[in-house]
């Protein structure tokens, strides 16, 4: 089988929007927390097939967009440094911290490096002694084992001259954060497939519960993400709100030990601020006290001072699904990807960039849309 | 004492690194040209030594481009700099609807380059050169300090002659027009990609670096009604058809599932998270033919090549997308370079 065909398929893409009309008998608003996912359905059109009582929010499932500006701030800063090598996953280099970015400071002289993995990282430690490496840890728990793995490596080996600097996320706080705020409009949840894959989705069952909400843990192809809007309208219109699997191809309901493991014997629960949203309790990781030398903010005595984002970046808003991202005014003007005012115009996983990318040009047809 | 750093001002006999004497103009540079470029690019306008070539060129119309290629790492799965340098500045005169002739070269070179390696570029650009039916017939070379120039930069100019009295150009393209891409897309890109971040994908990338001047010229000489060429380089299939939108002032459709994508390719780019639609290419083109025209034009082209869409009259002058499940998209222009998702 080949994923990418089958999952892109025209005729079963039309049979299951067609489904979902059949079943669709009242208005439901839905969000999707990956930005991975948002950006799937913008690109395919997803959202187009669906029948118009059925309306997608898009939510903070986007770690790049979520990283306080202060640590974007610190980045720049480390990168600065002549003997540090800064190391990035390609889309941080690009967020705008308060003044500038990191591809900026690549610019003006610092030694800014994209890599595809933090091993790379730690092995680039391993060929520069006489330098500091660091590397940026962004993320949701998907990326969160890979980061254990490279200190718990980098420890191993004895490496002595590599650290993280670290604003992992995790998803079910913030997903409470959303439920539990006055206005929360969102009837049900397509959770965040690729998360799932590491931790499972025992944490959904609670929130189920409690805020009487249904889950479909949902993967990241068009046809996915249309049958993971058929199983979450059937169990809307079904009065169900319970939790389900549709990317079973991939998820299991304990999700993946051995990764869990390492994460939690790396990493710790802390509490973290979330870029245009806050501060949200017990919704990150640090790196425990254990592997403090491998935590930049402490090997470089960083500052932890809170910037306070531009105020015409309606970012917040945007994650939580308060607005669309044609609905802001800077949308298209002030704000665009080569000069961006938040970061999810920048992330390819920014719901922003993505309208920008695929739909900007309709932006003035969508601007009465709801 | 202090640390006093002799150089000697005479360079030595033997050289296998590029030095800065090499590009002087005295003895050093004349046994560079002697040994190095004379006699890979040799032709008799090459030979009389001269400051420029004079050249007889039949026919009335000419075509003129030149292109700077400063491409890292200099050798790629499938090509290197030279032969990019040469297929580039080919590829852009055939892109006129002209018969490519000569070409001149600069090069930048960078002190403490290898020898060595300057051979291979040459001996690259002379074989691209041979393949393409085109003589390097002019040239200049300059060296600078270490450090200023990643190894060598090269610029190619070259000329070529319009064997036809169309106007091949943008302003030519007009509503009905079948769009056609000569082959698939994002080889370049993905393997330079690969080269450069020692990435290793199964079914190994190559470029597709190759000139395009025979197919366009057997195009023309069979009659095909060819309004507009362009060849796919940086920013890929999309750039390019944005562009002529925006050029001609007409609307493009095209069709996600007509644009053939390499298996190995399409991989890559879905593991990067890259766009297909926005990658290098280096050795396809599409053409704006009269509607009518559409059927022959993939006769001649050949099993590769395919029709991808059709051109809108008039307003808007987007470029929009069917994708493969149905819904439509408006392509926009690339913002700054591809980056990878993370996660």
């Amino acid at each position: 089988m080949k994923y990418m065909d089958e999952y892109r398929d025209a005729a079963a893409s039309r049979r299951f929007a067609r489904a979902i009309r059949r079943i669709t008998t009242q208005p439901w608003t839905l969000m999707e927390v990956c930005g991975g996912q948002t950006h799937a359905i913008i690109r395919f059109g997803v959202d187009t097939l669906l029948p118009p009582e059925i309306s997608l929010l898009h939510g903070p499932g986007c770690p790049v967009c979520v990283t306080p500006i202060h640590l974007i701030d610190a980045a720049i800063a480390l990168a600065a440094r002549p003997e540090v090598i800064f190391t990035s996953f390609g889309d941080m280099l690009r967020v705008p911290g308060s003044h500038t970015d990191l591809l900026a400071a690549k610019a003006r002289g610092g030694d800014v490096r994209m890599v595809y993995s933090p091993l790379d990282a730690v092995r680039l430690a391993q060929a520069n002694p006489e330098r500091e490496v660091v590397f940026f840890a962004v993320g949701f728990e998907t990326t969160a084992p890979a980061n254990a793995m490279a200190v718990y490596q980098a420890a191993a080996q004895n490496v002595t001259n590599f650290s993280l600097l670290v604003s992992h996320v995790l998803v079910p706080p913030a997903i409470e954060a959303i439920l539990s705020a006055a206005d929360c409009r969102v009837n049900g949840f397509l959770a965040a497939g690729h998360v799932c894959a590491v931790v499972g989705y025992e944490a959904y069952f609670p929130l189920a519960e409690q805020y009487r909400v249904p889950f479909v843990v949902t993967g990241f192809e068009p046809l996915d993400i249309l049958q993971g809007v058929y199983m979450l309208v059937r169990q809307l219109e079904q009065g169900r709100a319970e939790v389900e699997n549709q990317y079973a191809r991939c998820v299991r309901r304990e999700g993946n030990l051995p990764a869990q493991a390492l994460v939690q014997q790396v990493f710790q629960v802390v509490p973290r601020q979330w870029r245009g949203i806050g501060e949200i309790a017990q919704s990150g990781l640090g790196l425990r006290p254990e592997y403090a030398a491998y935590d930049a903010v402490q090997r470089f005595h960083l500052a932890a001072d809170i910037t306070p984002e531009a105020t015409d970046c309606r970012s917040g808003d945007v994650l939580q699904g308060r607005l669309k991202p044609h609905q802001c005014p800077a949308f298209g003007s002030r704000c665009t990807p080569e000069h961006p005012l938040g970061a999810t115009m920048v992330s390819s996983e920014g719901a922003c960039a993505a309208y920008y990318r695929y739909r900007s040009l309709q932006a003035e047809t969508l601007a009465g849309a709801p | 004492m202090t640390d006093i750093n002799l150089s000697c001002p005479v360079p030595l006999a033997d050289d296998d690194t590029v030095l800065l004497a090499h590009g002087s103009g005295g003895k050093a540079m004349h046994r560079l040209l002697e040994s190095v470029f004379l006699p890979a690019f040799s032709n008799p306008a090459l030979a009389a030594a001269h400051d420029g070539a004079a050249l007889t060129i039949a026919g009335g119309r000419l075509a003129f481009t030149t292109d700077s290629y400063v491409v890292r790492p200099l050798f790629f799965p499938g090509g290197d700099i030279g032969t990019l340098a040469v297929n580039g500045t080919v590829n852009d005169l055939a892109m006129c609807g002209a018969r490519p002739l000569y070409l001149s070269t600069g090069f930048i070179l960078e002190e403490g380059l290898p020898l060595q390696t300057l051979r291979q570029v040459v001996a690259s650009m002379q074989a691209a050169a041979n393949a393409a039916h085109v003589s390097i017939v002019t040239g200049d070379t300059k060296v600078v300090d270490r450090g200023k120039a990643d190894g060598l930069f090269i610029n190619t100019a070259g000329i070529g002659v319009l064997e036809h009295n169309r106007t091949i150009a943008p302003q030519a393209i007009q509503p009905g027009d079948a769009v056609i891409l000569s082959g698939d897309v994002g080889r370049h890109g993905m393997a330079i990609m690969a080269a450069r971040e020692g990435l290793a994908f199964e079914g190994a990338l190559q470029s597709d670096c190759a000139p395009v001047a025979e197919e366009v010229l057997r195009l023309l000489a069979a009659g095909v009604d060819v309004h507009c060429l362009r060849d796919l380089t940086r920013g890929g299939l999309a750039s390019a058809l944005v562009e002529l939108a925006s050029a001609s002032a007409h609307g493009i459709h095209i069709q996600e599932d007509a644009i053939p994508v390499m298996d190995t390719v399409r991989g890559a780019c879905e593991i990067l998270g890259i766009d297909p639609l926005y990658v290098a290419n280096e050795g396809r083109f599409v053409a704006f033919v009269q509607a009518d025209s559409a059927a022959l034009a993939l006769t001649t082209l050949g099993a590769a090549a395919r029709q991808i869409g059709t051109v809108r009259g008039g307003a808007p002058a987007r470029v929009t997308l069917a994708s493969a499940i149905g819904a439509t998209r408006v392509l926009d222009m690339l913002t700054g370079d591809p980056l990878p998702r993370i996660c």
